[in-house]
C-alpha cells in the first residue's frame, strides 16, 4: 500500500528530547517537527543545547529521554535511519593526511549505492575541484566547510542537518554558503540548519525553533513569530506624561515604556487606531507615531535574553514567548 | 555495492598507508634483525649468551629470527603492535572523525570489526616482516644451515625454515591478545599515546608479575609466558602443551578485552570533534 506524502512521516520529529550529563542538563525536553520542504532554522545562544540535540538527531549521542524520528525511523536503533539524511555537527571533520578527494572516496565507499560516482559532481558544486588532490590538513576552514557539504551531497539527501555551516567563513564564503543552501532547498531538499547569523536565517528559513537553556522557547513560522511579537511603535505627543498614562490604560497595547524621551509600545493596527483617538480625547496631541518592524534578531534576543539586544530594552514577550502575548507580560 | 566490514577493512589499510606510525612500526620490525645481524658479525668471536639458540647464531642464520622473537617479546613486539592497535580508535577521536563515519551507511559494529581486522593485519605483517628479514639477513651472515632443536636433534635447513614460520604463527597468538588490549585501551582512553603506552605497560606488568617471589604458580597463565609457546615446536617430538595453553590463556585475556572494546565503541556518545 502506498503512503501519500501527507501521511508519510516528517523528515524530523523530535519529542521530549532530554540529555543529562550527571547534574548538568544539556537538553531539557525538546520538541521539534521539520516538515518536507522546510528550510528550518535552529537558533539559540552558545551552550543552549543546539549541537547536543543535533547530535542526538544524527544518532551520535544517546538521549537520556525522548525520541528522535527521521522519516519515521529511530537513528539510535540503526544507521538505516540515516538513509536520505546527511549533514554535519560543528565543523565537518576529515582525515587530514589524505586529500579531499580521497576523503570523499572513503565516505562514498562507506555510503555505497553509487555515492562514489558523485564525487566529481559534488566537488564541482562546492567549487573544490581544483584543490581536491591537496591534503585536507592544508585546507582553510572555509574549504573544510565546503568539503563537508560535498560529503553530504554524496548521499543524495532528502534531509540535510547543518550545524552552523557559515561559521568562520569570510563574507564571500557566507554568501556562497547561503546560495548553496538556497539551491539545495530549491531542489526539494529539506534543510535544518543551526546558525548564529540571524539575518541569514531570516532570509533563508521559513520556520525556526529557538532554544534557550535546553528548552525550546519558540517553534513555528518566522512570519508568525514576527506577528506574535507585534509591531513596535514610537510615539511623541504634546503631553508625553499624559500619553504614557493613556497607553498603559488602553487595551491591546503592550510593552509600554519610555525610551530616549519617546514612548514605545507594541500593538496591532486596530489597537493603534483606538489609541490615537484616546490620545486626542485626553488632550495629548500626536507629534510622531512611527511603526518599527521587528527583526528576527530583535525577537531572538527578546526570547533568549528577555531584551531586544541592540537597544538593551525590556522583553516584548517575556519569558514565555510561545504565548505570543506581549501585551500581557509588559503591562 | 553495499558497504560492509570489508569496506571498512580496506579503507583502514589504506589509511594506515598514509600514517607515519605504520612505517615506524614496520620499519622497526625490519631494521632490528639487520642491526642484530650486524652485531653478530662484529662480535662473532665472542662466546654466545646463555639463552635458546645463542650458540647457533653464528652457525645458522635460521637461529636469528628465533632469538629475535625471544627477546622481542619483552617490549619490542608489544610496542610495535600497540602503535596501531592503540591508535586505531583514538585517532578518530583525535581527528574528530568518528562523527563523520558514524553518520554514513555503516553500523558501528561493522566499523569496529573492520578496524580490529586492520589492526590485526598490521600486527601479522610486522611479525612476518621481521621474521623474513631476520631469515634473509641471518642466512647472509651465518648461512642457510641446519639448526639444532631444543631437544638436541639436528633439523635440516628447509625443515628449520618451516619451523621458523610456524613459530612465528604461534607467536601471533599472544600478539593477538596484545592487539585486543590495545583496542580496548584505544576505545576507552580515546587517547593514542595513553593507549599505546598503556598496552606496553600491561605487557611489562605481566613480566614483572612473573618474577615476583611467591607468584611462581601464576607464571604458566601470564600473557608474557605465552610468548614462549613457540618453543614447543622446536622440540622432538613437538610439545603441543604450551601451544594449546597459549591458545586458551590468550583467549582468556583477549576475548573479554575485545568484547569490552566493542561494547564501549558501540555505546559511546560522540560528543566531541
Amino acid at each position: 500500500m502506498s503512503v501519500s506524502p501527507a501521511e508519510s512521516p516528517p523528515p524530523v520529529e523530535v519529542r521530549g528530547l532530554v540529555k543529562r550529563y550527571g547534574d548538568l542538563t544539556a537538553v531539557a525536553g525538546v520538541d521539534i517537527t521539520v516538515n518536507t520542504g522546510d528550510v528550518y532554522g535552529y537558533l539559540g545562544p552558545n551552550g543552549a543545547g543546539k549541537t547536543t540535540s543535533l547530535r542526538m538527531m544524527l544518532g551520535l549521542i544517546r538521549p537520556t529521554a525522548g525520541t528522535v524520528r527521521l522519516f519515521g525511523r529511530d537513528p539510535m536503533l540503526s544507521v538505516k535511519a540515516l538513509e536520505g539524511v546527511a549533514g554535519f555537527v560543528e565543523a565537518p571533520t576529515f582525515y587530514p593526511y589524505m586529500s579531499g578527494r580521497r576523503n570523499l572516496e572513503l565516505l562514498g565507499a562507506f555510503d555505497g549505492h553509487g555515492a562514489s560516482a558523485r564525487i566529481d559532481e559534488a566537488l564541482e558544486i562546492v567549487e573544490l575541484s581544483d584543490r581536491a588532490r591537496d591534503k585536507v590538513g592544508g585546507y582553510s576552514h572555509g574549504m573544510r566547510q565546503r568539503l563537508g557539504i560535498a560529503a553530504a551531497l554524496l548521499r543524495r539527501p532528502n534531509l540535510m542537518l547543518l550545524d552552523e555551516p557559515a561559521t568562520g567563513l569570510d563574507p564571500a564564503g557566507m554568501r556562497d554558503m547561503r546560495v548553496l543552501v538556497r539551491r539545495l532547498a530549491d531542489q526539494g531538499i529539506t534543510v535544518m540548519l543551526s546558525s548564529h547569523l540571524l539575518a541569514e536565517v531570516e532570509e533563508l528559513c521559513n520556520k525556526v525553533a529557538i532554544i534557550q537553556a535546553g528548552t525550546i522557547v519558540y517553534e513555528g513560522e518566522i512570519a508568525e513569530l514576527k506577528r506574535g511579537g507585534g509591531t513596535s511603535y514610537r510615539l511623541a505627543t504634546t503631553d508625553d506624561e499624559r500619553a504614557l498614562a493613556v497607553c498603559c490604560a488602553q487595551p491591546n497595547i503592550g510593552d509600554v515604556r519610555t525610551d530616549h524621551g519617546r514612548i514605545s509600545f507594541t500593538a496591532d493596527d486596530a489597537a493603534v487606531a483606538e489609541l490615537s483617538q484616546a490620545l486626542v480625547e485626553a488632550g495629548a496631541l500626536i507629534r510622531v507615531l512611527t511603526p518599527q518592524t521587528m527583526t528576527l534578531e530583535d525577537l531572538f534576543f527578546s526570547l533568549t535574553e528577555g531584551t531586544d539586544g541592540a537597544r538593551g530594552e525590556r522583553s516584548i514577550a517575556g519569558e514565555h514567548p510561545e504565548s505570543a502575548e506581549p501585551a500581557e507580560t509588559a503591562r | 555495492m553495499n558497504p560492509g566490514v570489508g569496506t571498512v577493512y580496506r579503507w583502514e589499510l589504506t589509511k594506515l598507508r598514509y600514517q607515519k606510525r605504520t612505517y615506524l612500526g614496520l620499519g622497526a620490525a625490519a631494521i632490528v634483525p639487520i642491526i642484530f645481524v650486524v652485531a653478530i658479525h662484529f662480535r662473532h668471536n665472542q662466546r654466545g649468551g646463555d639463552f635458546a639458540f645463542a650458540s647457533y647464531l653464528t652457525r645458522s642464520g635460521l637461529a636469528v629470527p628465533l632469538v629475535i622473537i625471544l627477546f622481542g617479546a619483552v617490549w619490542m613486539f608489544p610496542l610495535i603492535t600497540a602503535l596501531v592497535a592503540g591508535d586505531i580508535f583514538a585517532s578518530e577521536d583525535h581527528n574528530g572523525t568518528l562523527k563523520t563515519i558514524f553518520t554514513r551507511s555503516l553500523e558501528r559494529g561493522q566499523i569496529f570489526a573492520g578496524k580490529a581486522l586492520a589492526a590485526a593485519t598490521y600486527a601479522i605483517a610486522a611479525i612476518l616482516l621481521d621474521g623474513t628479514v631476520a631469515v634473509i639477513a641471518g642466512s647472509m651472515q651465518s648461512g642457510f644451515n641446519s639448526l639444532q632443536s631444543l631437544s638436541g636433534t639436528i633439523v635440516s635447513a628447509p625443515k628449520a625454515l618451516e619451523l621458523v614460520y610456524v613459530s612465528l604463527l604461534v607467536y601471533l597468538i599472544p600478539i593477538g591478545t596484545v592487539v585486543c588490549i590495545g583496542l580496548l585501551l584505544s576505545s576507552i582512553t580515546r587517547n593514542s599515546a595513553a593507549a599505546v603506552v598503556g598496552t606496553l605497560m600491561i605487557s611489562l606488568l605481566f613480566q614483572l608479575i612473573g618474577i615476583l617471589p611467591g607468584l611462581g604458580g601464576t607464571v604458566p597463565y601470564l600473557l608474557s609466558t605465552q610468548f614462549n609457546a613457540w618453543q614447543g615446536l622446536l622440540r622432538t617430538p613437538i610439545d603441543w602443551a604450551p601451544i594449546v595453553r597459549a591458545a586458551w590463556v590468550c583467549a582468556m585475556y583477549g576475548i573479554p578485552s575485545l568484547a569490552a572494546a566493542y561494547l564501549v565503541f558501540l555505546r559511546r556518545d560522540v560528543a566531541g570533534g
